[in-house]
């Protein structure tokens, strides 16, 4: 049997209009899929697995998945769960900031300098995933 | 969950991987932090993906603007999905085709232009608001 070599890894992320922990979460997925991984990180939009098709819903099938989500509400792992296929780990930003010792940003938008240890905190952890799922893969 | 009475929910794209996204993400939050705070109110798209109660209510109790941002129109399928019905659906890309000269840029988050455009979409959906609301009212 043919050994196939996981080379790039799914990033499902919580949109989280809603609260600021949102916005840090978008961002930080953002900042890994276009600096810190771009070559090992692909990522899908959360609702394209009810609006899509199959191919959208294969996507945790053909990828392994790492959900980030804002709030204990764990809508990525939630809906990736149910409609496309187990996420190998899950992140939740309000722990990642808690370990840090960095408090949640009070704004939902206009992220700059104040916000930005929060972004790459959680940006870093996600990075960390990353690496490690392809080394077990 | 009580029924938010005479406030209309704006529902945008939560899409992180383009720039009508963010564009209709920056749209709603102008419209429900600046434009209409008192009118509107936010919620996160993936609540309804995953079925959440309270978010399925607020939707289907009251009006509400999907503003998607390609044609996929996630925010509207997903509304629809849970069993409500858009009172207006859009599509951020008409605000730009409405305003030429400012060409929205940016993922994570927009450029100056894409900001201005936000600003300007806010303003133009804020009739649609002021309108649903009054229906509500009545």
């Amino acid at each position: 049997m043919m050994d196939i070599q996981v080379t790039k890894v799914g990033i499902v992320s919580c949109s989280g209009e809603e609260r600021p922990e949102g916005t840090v979460c978008r961002l930080a997925c953002r900042k890994v899929l276009d600096q810190l991984r771009p070559n090992e990180t692909v990522t899908i939009c959360l609702p394209l697995f009810i609006a899509g098709g199959e191919e959208e819903r294969a996507f945790a099938s053909k990828y392994p998945t790492i959900t980030v989500d804002g709030c204990d509400k764990m809508c990525a792992a939630k809906a990736t769960e149910t409609l496309s296929g187990k996420p190998g780990q899950s992140l939740l930003v309000p722990e990642i900031l808690k370990r840090h010792g960095l408090a949640v940003p009070a704004a939902r938008r206009d992220y700059g300098p104040d916000e930005e240890p929060a972004v790459r905190a959680v940006a870093e952890e996600i990075a960390k995933a990353v690496d490690k799922t392809l080394e077990e893969a | 969950m009580d029924k938010i009475t005479h406030k209309v929910v704006v529902l945008p794209c939560s899409g992180i991987g383009k720039t009508y996204g963010a564009l209709a993400r920056e749209t709603a939050y102008e419209l429900a932090e600046r434009v209409r705070p008192d009118k509107t109110v936010l919620t996160c798209l993936p609540l309804l993906v995953i079925n959440d109660p309270a978010a399925k209510k607020l939707v289907t109790e009251n009006p509400v603007i999907t503003i998607d941002g390609c044609p996929r129109d996630c925010a509207r399928k997903s509304l629809e999905a849970a069993g409500g019905k858009a009172s207006e659906a859009c599509q951020a890309i008409k605000f730009y085709v409405a305003h030429k000269d400012l060409k929205p840029e940016g993922l994570a988050q927009l450029n100056e232009a894409g900001r201005k455009l936000a600003k300007l979409a806010a303003e133009d959906l804020a009739q649609t608001v002021d309108r649903l609301a009054a229906q509500e009212k009545t």
